[in-house]
């Protein structure tokens, strides 16, 4: 989907994105570095919970919503890459706590 | 051409009058102040409460149970004349404690409502935290307990709302939004309502404006004590559901958000924004669950409560000028079913105050010394 | 604990950076707070680490952009408390003590920053563009392509298309072509005519006359390159299963399809209004950019006492004249913390609104020869609207219908700017269907009331947080 320049001097920062390796630079944001890997859709819509990729890339649009390292509601396209990042996709809906039968709404 | 009725406010209390009325087959006029049919959606919960309701009022904690009680077939009424559900679910609440004294006080008040008679307690029962996890195993541990009541439950208030508009549209009650009314005047046979938009006249007027009805009760002789009181609600994104019961001050709504409150401030009419409040919102709520820390928080707003002094609701027919009535609550939404199924049949015979001595604005005279 | 301050500037771009420096410079304690890891804003992102490590990508990048370590390198040399990775979410009352509190939350921590003075400077966003389809993955905004191409140096290595009409996308196009990414095709919604409607300005505009120049060279380069482009075009449309695939639209009277792998929108660019409506601050509508503004004095200052809008969150002129007007902030602030006098102030004054007469004089031009859209109000009803909550045009129409008079009813009854974006992808497009189908002035329409949070906030930074 998205290629990189010619980068001689950056040097690659490794993390994860659902069980995919990801090579990115140092500096990249993770939307970025996502797109350079070809994944073009990182949350789901919360009404539909179709797929949705980056818009703006610069932190208004809030479709490259991602996890990082547990924390949900991550901006991706302003969060800077760090070796060993653990990220996911952000389902339509947190799943925060304890799944229950929900009649409490 | 003049109506039976004037309703004055087009909030969840007129609303709900109007559909009393209109299924008696009265004619109806409800003026409106702004385009506020979606107003009552801000501060409310929704929540369809019974537990806490009356403690110093045995009819209060009656009226409330009878509400709770009409509650599911009226929603099922609305749903079938109006294809809207209004997400009414009745699975009980609870009230969570973090602190011995907040126990305590709830103890003590479900000990003085058993004693009241009537309704009692409404069945409401102090169960400890373990039980509270065990409900509910998103609760934390900070919780030492909580108060219980089988009969709690909840409702979308601006489905609920739009379905009575659009019942009080197909009945053809005359809805004028827009219409903030500035003076009632007696006249022979009804009253003359003014509006900045043209004048109205209707055999009997009904004060259902919330805290707008006080300063327009001078014209008719209705005395309303009722004053804002401010609540800081918190809005949170979407997620999955969390619970099984409905808690008192966290409520997860139909699409998944987290509504958080509630704070009592008394600041007039100021729907300011005070980061203190909206600090202890979220403080509370991320205590009692703790899952919810990592939640964000989308939106956050105040809005004014009706409150009376004692926060019982305010019925009253003017002595001075009968036909003029006024009706206040702070829980339009609970209150909802019976002011359209018992409350509004009574606005059409006499001895309306009477019926609701319990409710009448005289219980905060000061009585006369010697 | 709070910390206190003579000033706050929200947002590092070239006007924030000017008006910390031209504050800072003459005395005043200030803190700089930006949500990016480096200073520079949109338009000059990631210059510093560019120039470090990916030098050779400024010979693509443009003058226009290099010029940004300059406006970076002067910000650097001046002390600021500056902040980066830093979100704004609330800007307070005016206190007794005739202070204001900044909320700010970085590093999963908020904070607050008690300031006499704070500066709105957060620049602007692309109108959003809602095109059928234009929600699924591989559209974006030609802001977007360039910012992965600041940031990362990547680039759509696709079939990619330009469509839409505006200085930005003829800038995007000259970069791409000058780093040899090919670009299947260029849709230009410029409506025909153009020099037409501009004439009139394009005396003034000569008064820029070197931006003008800029503008017919990148033009050139663009036509030389052999990049396929349509003229004229309207009624765009994406398609795609679960992502882009292609691209429809009319051009010269015939309808085209293109396959495409990501399309790159631009309808122009529109202040972002998201902190100024949080103060509670008069907005105007702009009628010839279609889109508000807030109403400021002739040093930046808001309805509201103490709060200042610099840059193009105050209305669009560019990059040049963001930093003009930053600087005069800057110094009508300083003034009036007393660390200046009248002369010293306005000498600098004088220069720098006559350096942004001249920066911003072909604004007039522009805005005529690339006009703002004018079809927005009327899409198509299953064109969504709201992308957050998926409200389309119909719903909105058929909530006018039931009563629903203007955009904060609209989001009662639809959640319509409800969603995290918080209005920011819809308010534009709320305004225009509502002022078009109710036949009200989009001035008069009005847009939603932004409360706090300014941006999502977790509920336990807000529960840890010490409100002074």
């Amino acid at each position: 989907m998205f290629q990189r320049l010619s980068d001689p001097m950056r040097k690659p920062v490794r993390f994860r994105f659902e069980d995919q390796e990801i090579e990115a630079r140092e500096g990249d944001s993770v939307a970025a570095a996502l797109l350079a890997a070809g994944i073009g859709s990182l949350k789901d819509a919360p009404v539909s919970g179709t797929a949705r990729g980056p818009y703006c890339m610069m932190g208004v649009c809030f479709e490259c919503l991602v996890e990082i390292d547990g924390a949900g509601h991550q901006q991706a396209c302003l969060a800077p890459v760090r070796a060993g990042m653990e990220v996911r996709r952000q389902p339509a809906a947190r799943d925060i706590g304890v799944p229950v039968g929900g009649d409490g709404r | 051409m003049a109506s039976d009725f004037i309703i004055i406010g087009g909030g969840l209390v007129g609303s709900a009058l109007s559909h009393g009325l209109l299924k008696a087959g009265a004619s109806v006029t409800i003026l409106d102040e702004g385009d506020v049919a979606f107003r009552a959606s801000r501060g409310n919960f929704g929540l369809v409460w019974v537990q806490s309701k009356g403690d110093g009022m045995a009819e209060y904690a009656q009226w409330s149970r009878e509400s709770s009680e009409l509650w599911t077939s009226f929603a099922e009424s609305l749903g079938d004349a109006t294809g809207i559900n209004v997400g009414h679910h009745r699975p009980g609440g609870l009230e969570l404690c973090l602190e011995p004294e907040e126990y305590e006080a709830y103890e003590t008040s479900i000990k003085r409502m058993h004693n009241q008679g009537g309704v009692s307690d409404n069945d409401r029962r102090m169960i400890s935290g373990d039980e509270v996890r065990a409900m509910e195993p998103n609760v934390g541990p900070e919780v030492i307990g909580a108060s219980f009541c089988p009969h709690d439950g909840i409702v979308n208030p601006l489905l609920t709302l739009r379905a009575l508009h659009r019942i009080a549209a197909s009945a053809r009650a005359d809805y004028r939004p827009d219409h903030r009314v500035e003076r009632i005047i007696p006249e022979h046979g009804g009253f003359r309502v003014i509006t900045r938009s043209g004048s109205f006249s209707a055999a009997k007027v009904i004060l259902a404006a919330g805290n707008g009805s006080a300063a327009l009760g001078a014209d008719v002789g209705l005395t309303i004590p009722v004053g804002p009181e401010r609540g800081h609600i918190i809005v949170t994104e979407r997620t999955r559901p969390l619970f099984n019961h409905v808690l008192g001050q966290i409520r997860q709504t139909d699409e998944g958000t987290v509504m958080l409150g509630a704070t009592k401030e008394s600041v007039g009419f100021d729907t300011g924004f005070n980061p203190e409040m909206i600090r202890k919102v979220a403080s509370n709520a991320v205590r009692k669950v703790p899952a919810l820390k990592g939640l964000r928080m989308i939106r956050s707003w105040s809005a004014l409560r009706i409150m009376s002094p004692d926060g019982f609701p305010v019925y009253q027919e003017s002595d001075d000028h009968p036909g003029a009535y006024s009706i206040s609550c702070h829980s339009g939404v609970t209150l909802a079913a019976v002011h359209a199924l018992k409350l509004a049949p009574a606005l059409l015979e006499p001895g309306f105050n009477t019926r609701f001595a319990a409710f009448s604005p005289r219980r905060f005279d000061v009585p006369e010394t010697e | 604990m709070s910390t206190e301050r003579d000033v706050v500037v929200i947002g590092a771009g070239p006007a924030g950076s000017a008006a910390a420096a031209a504050a800072a410079g003459a005395g005043a304690s200030v803190t700089v707070l930006d949500e990016q890891p480096e200073p520079g804003g949109q338009i000059y992102r990631n210059i510093e680490s560019v120039e470090r490590r990916r030098p050779a990508d400024l010979s693509f990048l443009g003058a226009a952009y290099a010029h940004g370590a300059s406006v970076v390198g002067a910000f650097r040399a001046v002390r600021t408390d500056y902040r980066p990775g830093a979100t704004v979410w609330h800007i307070g009352a005016l206190s007794k003590g005739k202070r204001r509190d900044v909320v700010v939350s970085r590093n999963g921590v908020s904070e607050t920053i008690s300031a006499r003075h704070v500066v709105i400077a957060t620049g602007a966003l692309e109108r959003p563009v809602p095109i059928p389809g234009w929600t699924l993955p591989g559209v974006m905004t030609v802001g977007a392509v360039q910012s992965a191409l600041k940031n990362a140096g990547v680039y759509p290595s696709g079939k990619l298309v330009l469509a839409g009409s505006g200085p930005l996308m003829l800038q995007l196009a000259a970069q791409l072509i000058a780093a040899h990414v090919p670009i299947e095709a260029i849709v230009d919604t410029t409506p025909p005519g153009g020099l037409a409607r501009a004439f009139f300005h394009l005396p003034h505009a000569f008064i820029g006359g070197e931006t003008l120049l800029k503008g017919l060279q990148l033009r050139r380069a663009v036509l030389k390159s052999g990049v396929p482009i349509y003229s004229g075009a309207s009624h765009l449309a994406a398609h795609g299963e679960g992502k882009l695939s292609s691209l429809s639209f009319t051009s010269a009277g015939a309808d085209h399809q293109i396959d495409a792998d990501v399309v790159a929108l631009h309808e122009g660019v529109i202040p972002n209004t998201q902190l100024s409506r949080l103060v509670d601050a008069d907005h105007r509508w702009n009628d010839v950019q279609r889109c508000f503004h807030p109403v400021i004095d002739q040093w930046g200052e808001t309805t509201v006492a103490g709060v200042y809008v610099a840059g193009d969150g105050g209305g669009i002129a560019g990059g040049l004249a963001a930093e003009r007007s930053g600087r005069i902030t800057g110094l009508a602030i300083a003034r009036r913390l007393g660390l200046l006098g009248d002369s010293a102030r306005d000498l600098v004054v004088e220069e720098q609104r006559l350096r942004r007469f001249i920066d911003s004089a072909i604004r007039g031009f522009l805005d005529r020869y690339y006009p703002a859209p004018d079809w927005i109000g009327s899409v198509a009803d299953d064109v969504v609207l709201c992308r957050c909550e998926e409200v389309t045009a119909g719903q909105l129409r058929e909530a006018m219908a039931h009563g629903c008079s203007g955009p904060n009813q609209a989001k009662s009854f639809l959640r319509c700017g409800m969603g995290p974006c918080q209005g920011r992808m819809c308010a534009n497009s709320v305004t225009e269907v509502m002022a078009a189908g109710s036949g009200t002035a989009p001035g008069e329409v009005g847009s939603f009331r932004i409360r706090p949070p300014a941006k999502p906030v977790t509920l336990a930074e807000v529960a840890s947080l010490d409100a002074s």
